[in-house]
């Protein structure tokens, strides 16, 4: 009887082991942006193709308002709800503070700089894809822009999901770093799929998600159902979406869809960052949604 | 019984009075749903221009300029009564902030007024003109959608 405690005991501690590894929060290796030199004004244009500015200006922000990223914007969903943080350039409250490296860790690995896991509503599940010699870049970039010194917000986030320790086994279940889209046929398409899959995060918001809020890489870019809203993201896929690669680019330069109707809601926030794009990366996107495998 | 009357009378005028106010505000949801039918088919105009779909031409382009400026400077007496919005109306696509952020409102359509003013212009100058002027009117147009309006 001694024996059958003794045995259950040591398989609770290998269980807790094994538990306390899969959802240990991972890094980079130390020496990993070694011989990388940034460039401000290659920064400024991954910062537009990041969206940083969209989720992290305050609420209505507009115009040159849009570079301090103070912060408040909320984000309802099935988990509870998210409210964007300050990560201005302000030293305590915001993320003037931190290295490239613990820049690169948060947007590739999901991981704060005092070792805690992001809520995967920060898309670094996208971001994982970027390459680090953009991320220095944009770290540089966004040195440059206007410190706040509003607080963050705590994250409004019930049990058991207010548990971040549970997010490692998220990550190990959900996150990869593979392309969706495997195969590209030239360049253009490659460059594509660089913006839509890791920096433009697209995906996040238009590919469905299952109900631990994953997106559902087999059914990429078709569309679903509007978190804690009402409407729908539309399917992206050739499925659904039947514009021209021209209709497509003029639409991300513009607003203007094929009948002259114009973006609305989030969208809207994406254009603006879109319109500052160059045309060859409007372009490049427009030619990798074709390519995507179509879903009805 | 002279009560009753006056009840009944009252009644059927407070009903009739409703449901009088229903059809006055689903007039100005359709007039005000045609108005952007109307901007969005002379911006079709010069948006296929725009975008080299079709040839430019000066006479043509400014035509249409012309006609958004006319829409833009179009009085909006009457066009927005208050509750016409999509939780009262299955129709209506208008947020109720519209009313409740009216001052915002009316400063966003001033760059509408402005991208007009601006379009005009450029429109019968040339090409390249016409293609400038039409991200500001965009710009404008999504500004006031991405906050104001939600699509089904």
């Amino acid at each position: 009887m001694r024996r059958f405690f003794v045995l259950l005991a040591l398989i609770a501690i290998c269980g807790l082991g094994v538990f306390w590894f899969v959802t240990r929060p991972q890094t980079l290796p130390n020496d990993a942006l070694a011989g990388l030199t940034p460039d401000v004004s290659r920064g400024e244009s991954v910062f537009w193709s990041a969206g940083c500015a969209s989720c992290h200006a305050a609420p209505d922000a507009t115009g040159e308002a849009k570079l301090i990223l103070s912060g408040g914007q909320s984000f309802p969903s099935d988990f509870g709800t998210f409210i964007a943080p300050n990560i201005s350039s302000d030293p305590t409250e915001g993320i003037g503070g931190w290295s490239a490296l613990e820049l690169a860790n948060a947007m590739t690995k999901g991981v704060s700089p005092d070792g805690q896991h992001f809520y995967p509503v920060f898309p670094y599940t996208s971001y994982n894809k970027a390459n680090l010699q953009d991320v220095v870049d944009l770290h540089a970039f966004m040195a440059t822009l206007p410190a706040s010194n509003a607080p963050s917000q705590p994250q409004d986030v019930g049990f058991p999901f207010n548990i971040r320790r549970l997010l490692g086994g998220w990550k190990w279940l959900f996150m990869s770093d593979r392309w969706v889209v495997q195969s590209v046929p030239s360049p253009v398409e490659e460059r594509g799929r660089y913006l839509v899959e890791a920096l433009g995060h697209c995906g996040e918001c238009h590919t469905p998600r299952n109900v631990l809020g994953a997106m559902e890489r087999d059914r990429w870019l078709a569309g679903g159902p509007i978190p804690g809203g009402k409407g729908s993201f539309p399917n992206l896929t050739p499925g659904a979406l039947t514009w021209s690669q021209e209709d497509l680019a003029y639409y991300f330069e513009t607003g203007f869809t094929p009948d002259f109707d114009s973006a609305g809601g989030h969208m809207a926030l994406v254009i603006e960052n879109l319109a500052k794009a160059t045309p060859e990366d409007r372009a490049a996107i427009a030619a990798y949604l074709q390519i995507v495998p179509s879903v009805k | 019984m002279k009560r009753i009357g006056l009840f009944l009378t009252l009644t059927a005028s407070l009903i009739a009075g409703s449901a009088f106010a229903d059809e006055a505000a689903e007039g100005a949801i359709k007039a005000r749903q045609a108005m952007m039918q109307l901007f969005a088919f002379n911006l079709g105009v010069l948006g296929e221009m725009a975008k080299t779909a079709v040839p430019y031409d000066a006479e043509i382009a400014s035509a249409h300029a012309g006609n958004l400026l006319v829409l833009s400077k179009m009085s909006q007496n009457g066009l927005w009564p208050q509750g016409s919005d999509i939780g009262s109306y299955p129709d209506s696509a208008a947020l109720p902030d519209i009313w409740s952020k009216y001052p915002d409102v009316l400063e966003k359509d001033k760059v509408l007024d402005a991208a007009a003013e601006a379009m005009n212009a450029a429109a019968g100058t040339d090409l390249a003109s016409l293609q400038g002027a039409m991200k500001a009117i965009g710009g404008a147009c999504g500004d006031c959608h991405k906050v104001y309006r939600q699509k089904k």
